[in-house]
């Protein structure tokens, strides 16, 4: 592990450290969105078997050890798989060790944590209006666009907000497939793994209370949102009974 | 002319119903459970049958044995719940006009006037559904069907949140209407009375099977009496 000579330090801050995180946090998460929605979409829109499979496959972060997941990237991204080898070719340069690499890992890492809510909430949505949405020539990308997204608005702020303090606190995956190369794959948590390596703890308590904090206030800002009620918006008139529902009329 | 040759099993409930519709106006007549809804939802393609045939005005819009399952929207088939289903971040207008696509502006905005118009509505336009009543958001429903001029409109007890007097108003109006347009509409209920008020073709449906199809001074003859002698009891 490195030391912390290297560590661009200011009152035992590692700024660049903290700048690359919330890199790190904000392109996952974009790149997640552009995954994650539709593939819900699909999961709660489909009649496929394949569902099922698909819904599995997503949850598996769910239950893997980070470490096993950082070393099966690691093994696929390497150059002894043609897949390592096609991307080394691509890119200039290989996908382990690299920010590029990092974002690979991060999205597979927190992909249940943007899919679960999207899924819960598309499923919120009353199926009635999936259905007239159909009947009135709706393809199953204007449904999402005029139908699953307007009404699953705390479900969307959810899975982004999860998503993006996911990744901010990931350290087997990172360690695993980045290394610790300052500037380009070392994090938050690999910096509080350093400055505790190193009986550091004025640091590292300075570095984990940032990330409690960024946490903690993200969270509350998801909780302090008022929650629809029983009795609120038109779900008593026209029987659009879902959750969503009334998200969806505050957005309007 | 809708042909239909339908075989579907629900859990316990088996729907199994052959008969050639003709009629512009027929009226699906059966007590709750007996499959009424069932049969709109197949024939409007939001369900697939187990086996058989949909075919509307000569063309096939489901057949198992060729594996044609047409897509709800491609069929030319509007339909309207008991539930209006509107959709609760849209007004009125974006409700009604949510079908309409590939027409230009002016056909638009007239299409938009008279289904308003056809249903009374025309002062709900820039409200949200929110702020409708259960008659009211019915009547958006079925404007919101009628829009895209489908061939074929299935009506599911549409008008229930609206009294008699109001209901029989507007599916007047709408049956002339409709005869106008050439469209053909099945109205499915389960009160005998709404069945009689129409001069309809009248299909009764009981635990999944047609059990009669003929003008509803016949076939609903059993229920007319019954509903003749209540009144003189009364």
């Amino acid at each position: 592990m490195a030391s912390t000579d290297s560590i661009d330090s200011i009152a035992g801050m590692d700024w660049q450290a903290l700048a690359l995180t919330l890199k790190l946090a904000a392109t996952t998460t974009a790149i997640l969105f552009c995954i994650a929605v539709p593939l819900a979409a699909w999961i709660v829109l489909s009649r496929s078997r394949l569902r099922a499979v698909a819904e599995a496959l997503t949850a598996l972060p769910l239950v893997l050890p980070p470490t096993v997941l950082g070393f099966y990237l690691l093994v696929l991204l390497g150059p002894r798989t043609p897949v390592g080898r096609s991307i080394t070719l691509l890119l200039g340069h290989p996908l382990a060790f690299s920010f590029a690499g990092l974002v690979v890992g991060s999205v597979i890492y927190s992909f249940p944590f943007a899919v679960q809510p999207l899924i819960a909430g598309f499923s919120a949505i009353d199926s009635s209006l999936i259905d007239a949405a159909q009947l009135l020539g709706a393809g199953p990308a204007r449904i999402v666009r005029t139908v699953l997204i307007p009404l699953a608005g705390r479900s969307l702020l959810t899975a982004a907000v999860l998503s993006f303090l996911h990744t901010l606190g990931e350290f087997g995956v990172v360690l695993m497939l980045g290394g610790d190369i300052p500037g380009a794959t070392r994090t938050l948590s690999i910096v509080l793994f350093n400055q505790v390596e190193n009986f550091d703890y004025a640091s590292a308590n300075r570095t984990a209370a940032v990330l409690l904090i960024l946490c903690a206030a993200a969270l509350t800002a998801i909780y302090a949102r008022p929650r629809p009620t029983e009795t609120g918006g038109n779900r008593s008139r026209t029987g659009n009974g879902s959750a969503e529902t009334d998200e969806g009329i505050r957005h309007a | 002319m809708l042909d239909l040759n339908l075989k579907a099993h629900r859990g316990s409930f088996h729907l199994n119903v052959q008969c050639s519709l003709a009629a512009p106006w027929t009226v699906v007549f059966g007590p709750s459970g007996a499959g009424k809804s069932t049969l709109l939802r197949l024939i409007a393609g939001l369900e697939k049958p187990d086996a058989g045939s949909v075919i509307l005005d000569g063309e096939t819009l489901a057949n198992t044995n060729l594996r044609i399952h047409k897509h709800p929207g491609k069929r030319g088939v509007g339909l309207v719940a008991q539930r209006s289903a509107l959709f609760p971040h849209l007004k009125v207008a974006s409700n009604i006009t949510y079908g309409l696509r590939n027409v230009d502006s002016p056909t638009y905005a007239d299409r938009l006037k008279v289904v308003l118009d056809l249903v009374n509505a025309a002062h709900l336009v820039d409200r949200l559904p929110a702020a409708l009543s259960g008659g009211e958001a019915q009547r958006v429903s079925l404007a919101r069907a009628l829009a895209p001029m489908p061939r074929l409109l299935l009506l599911d007890e549409p008008l229930s949140a609206l009294d008699a007097a109001a209901r029989d108003q507007v599916l007047s109006r709408l049956q002339e209407w409709l005869a106008e347009q050439n469209i053909q509409a099945i109205l499915v209920t389960h009160d005998a009375a709404d069945a009689l008020a129409t001069s309809a073709e009248v299909a009764t449906i009981h635990e999944g099977k047609l059990t009669a199809l003929g003008p509803a001074r016949e076939v609903l003859a059993a229920e007319r009496a019954r509903l003749l002698s209540r009144l003189t009891d009364s």
